[in-house]
């Protein structure tokens, strides 16, 4: 995956991922209205808007949990092959490079927080039945490798302490956490966080803030954001797109879209200035 | 005038009336009341359908007295129970935790094991006559492999299935084509060692062909389809006359033999070999199972179960995995059909109806789900009584399942994780009564549009 975000870097070539007007509606309700955006290859581009805005929606078109009725999803992925995202199933986009994190947090809440991430590393795996019941030795070699890699990831995110807690005893920032370790596990080029910070208080958001960097720069991963906190959102995110109404109102630097008219009154109705609001 | 004044005057109850309401008293009333009607069913002349009958008839006042004292007696040592349960769980928290680290040694477990192991090994054929050898091996033995079986599709992979001894049915009708049992004739007959793996390939095609288009469904759905699958294999078991014999079934199923140059043995009509051949390979099965359940694929199987959604977006596959357990589990029936259809040596439809498939779902259920040891012992324990009923006549076997029915819905209100639950198992069952997640992933797909 590095080489493919260095090679972007480099020549300007294909955008890692690439929405060309999508529309998604709900029976009457439309959800995305020709939605059109890109991320570039290592970037953390957040995605904001008040709520009901589509957001979300977005994210669940993404990660083909949504199919919307028109438009086109490609990613390119670390083959530098370019693919369409429609009609593709969640796991198969989760093999293909994309992992996301859920608004209302979904762990395996009955196992230790250590399975829930080696879940998320086993999905990279072979191992199948007739190899797990009989120990093969790549099984063996399988379970050494996984364990390994799942004690890196709650290190990475500062769990390790916690790995054999059941998740659901965790406390919630922990849980967010251990959600996004769980996603790094699968390995993608690409990490989708939906509303990281919602519900965590301000010290959480700092860790969190921190972890997004480390995520971007230590692991050479292109994040997408969605989030309310705007001071999350303005002290990670490179370039940030607005969505009200399902339409995209401006894209730009955080200082840029922070000045824009547009995104002052979809946030506020007024032409106060919205500093760190969390309000939509 | 006087009704208001006594309606808006706070009541003070009386000595007696305080007695009545309070909860343990009801508690106490409702076993002794259990006691009467245990005593009706049990009673010489008892019969579910006549309970007036008996009462005026065969009510006997010792009996009567012993079975409500019996029930009192329980009553009031579960009362005790749960008066001191918290001291009693508190004391008994550093043994407890004493005899968990103990067994978490690894050589202390495999000698326990081994010991289980020569136990299981020595006391049947010293102990047990030959009813109970037999139903050792044709009621318990055999139900504990279909049960192990069934856990891996309802305890590892949540799914329902209700069509479960259709593939035990399968199995059994292979081993009777192979040995020349059917009015069809095979090219070739096979030593019963040989019809083991055709008629494990057998099943699992059935449960591959079935499970293919239906394990998109979720939860109750699936549990109509299987339904519907066994009742098919049933009747087409009765009705392809020309195939499967009808409703006479295939007689003279010949028993296990083994040739290997200068070794020669013959499992006979005596149950003990067959259980020890039973041992053999239920041991090496539910050591493969455990290998399972903590692999790869058994936490796949857990993370679908517990929330589908999200394996989905770990990468997971749903109906891969749920095709490997529905294979795993078809397989092993149709295994345990060969050892069935060797053992009565003669099969007929009766022997799979849909009364068997719910009756190995109670015992996983019983034991406990997603538990192997449970399986085992939710088949052990439910086989023995109802071969003790059988044998002794103490109630009408037509009414067992009534009892069954009884014991069950106490089990689902005072231990719903079963006898020997998995820890996992309970801890989502657990954590389902407090609403955090639910226990089978059968819940709704991710939240509506609002974001």
């Amino acid at each position: 995956m590095t080489a493919a975000a260095a090679d972007a870097a480099e020549a300007p070539g294909p955008a890692l991922m690439r929405v060309d007007d999508v529309t998604l509606k709900f029976g009457g309700v439309t959800s995305l209205a020709g939605v059109t955006l890109h991320q570039e290859p290592g970037e953390i581009l957040a995605v904001i808007g008040p709520n009901g805005a589509g957001k979300t929606s977005l994210f669940n078109c993404l990660t083909g949990v949504y199919r919307p009725q028109q438009g086109e999803i490609t990613f390119t992925g670390a083959d530098g092959q370019t693919v369409a995202l429609i009609g593709r199933k969640p796991q198969d986009i989760n093999r293909l490079g994309l992992a996301r994190t859920f608004q209302n947090i979904r762990l395996f809440n009955a196992l230790t927080a250590f399975e829930n991430v080696k879940i998320g590393v086993e999905a990279r795996q072979h191992t199948g039945p007739v190899g797990a019941m009989l120990r093969l030795p790549r099984t063996r070699r399988e379970e050494q490798e996984s364990d390994a890699r799942t004690f890196e990831l709650l290190d990475f995110v500062g769990l390790r302490r916690r790995a054999n807690e059941i998740a659901a005893s965790l406390a919630y920032g922990e849980q967010r956490r251990l959600e996004i370790a769980r996603a790094l596990g699968t390995q993608p080029q690409l990490l989708l966080l939906d509303e990281p910070a919602a519900g965590t208080t301000g010290g959480e958001k700092l860790e969190l803030t921190r972890l997004i960097q480390r995520i971007n720069t230590e692991m050479d991963m292109s994040v997408l954001l969605i989030e309310h906190d705007m001071k999350l959102v303005m002290s990670t995110a490179m370039r940030v797109v607005v969505l009200n109404f399902g339409q995209v109102i401006a894209t730009g630097t955080p200082a840029e879209v922070q000045r824009n008219p547009a995104v002052v009154e979809a946030y506020l109705g007024t032409s106060e200035e919205g500093n760190d609001s969390a309000t939509g | 005038m006087t009704a208001l004044d006594s309606l808006s005057r706070p009541v003070r109850p009386g000595r007696v009336h305080q007695w009545v309401r309070d909860a343990r008293t009801r508690r106490l009333l409702g076993w002794a009341v259990g006691g009467v009607v245990a005593a009706i069913v049990t009673g010489p002349e008892g019969r579910l359908g006549q309970p007036a009958y008996s009462v005026s008839h065969a009510l006997r006042p010792g009996h009567l007295f012993l079975c409500v004292g019996l029930a009192l007696a329980v009553g009031i040592a579960f009362e005790v129970w749960l008066r001191y349960r918290g001291q009693l769980v508190t004391a008994a928290a550093p043994a407890r935790a004493e005899v968990l680290r103990t067994w978490r040694r690894a050589p202390v477990r495999l000698a326990t094991y081994a010991v289980l192991l020569v136990l299981l090994i020595v006391l049947p054929g010293a102990l047990l006559g030959s009813y109970w050898q037999g139903v050792l091996v044709e009621q318990i033995g055999i139900y504990a492999l279909l049960a192990l079986g069934l856990n891996v599709v309802v305890g590892f992979a949540g799914l329902l299935d209700l069509g479960y001894i259709a593939f035990y049915a399968i199995g059994a009708y292979t081993t009777a084509y192979f040995t020349g049992a059917l009015p069809v004739h095979p090219p070739f007959t096979l030593n019963l060692f040989f019809v083991i793996p055709l008629a494990v390939a057998a099943a699992m095609f059935a449960g591959l062909i079935l499970g293919a288009p239906t394990l998109r469904l979720r939860g109750d759905y699936l549990a109509i389809v299987t339904l519907g699958f066994g009742e098919i294999i049933t009747i087409l078991a009765v009705n392809m006359d020309s195939i499967t014999n009808g409703a006479r079934g295939a007689f003279g199923i010949p028993p296990f033999s083994l040739h290997l140059g200068p070794l020669k043995y013959q499992w006979g009509l005596t149950s003990l070999p067959y259980y020890y051949l039973l041992l053999i390979f239920g041991a090496i099965i539910f050591l493969l199972f455990s290998l399972l359940e903590n692999s790869r694929v058994g936490r796949a199987w857990t993370a679908i179960r517990e929330d589908e959604v999200a394996a989905q977006a770990c990468g997971i596959p749903p109906v891969k995995y749920k095709l490997m357990a529905f294979a795993i589990g078809a397989s092993t029936s149709g295994f345990a059909g060969v050892l069935y259809a060797s053992k009565i040596s003669y099969i007929n439809p009766s022997s799979f109806t849909v009364t068997f498939s719910i009756l190995v779902l109670v015992f996983v259920i019983f034991g406990g789900m997603g538990s192997l040891v449970g399986s085992i012992v939710g088949a052990a324990v439910l086989q023995t009584v109802f071969a003790y009923v059988r044998k002794n006549n103490t109630v009408d076997p037509a009414d067992i399942y009534i009892y069954v029915g009884a014991l069950l819905i106490v089990m689902m209100i005072f231990r719903p994780q079963g006898i020997v639950p998995s820890r996992r198992r309970a801890r989502e069952i657990g954590m389902a009564e407090h609403g955090v997640g639910s226990a089978d992933a059968l819940a709704a797909p991710v939240g509506g549009p609002a974001a």
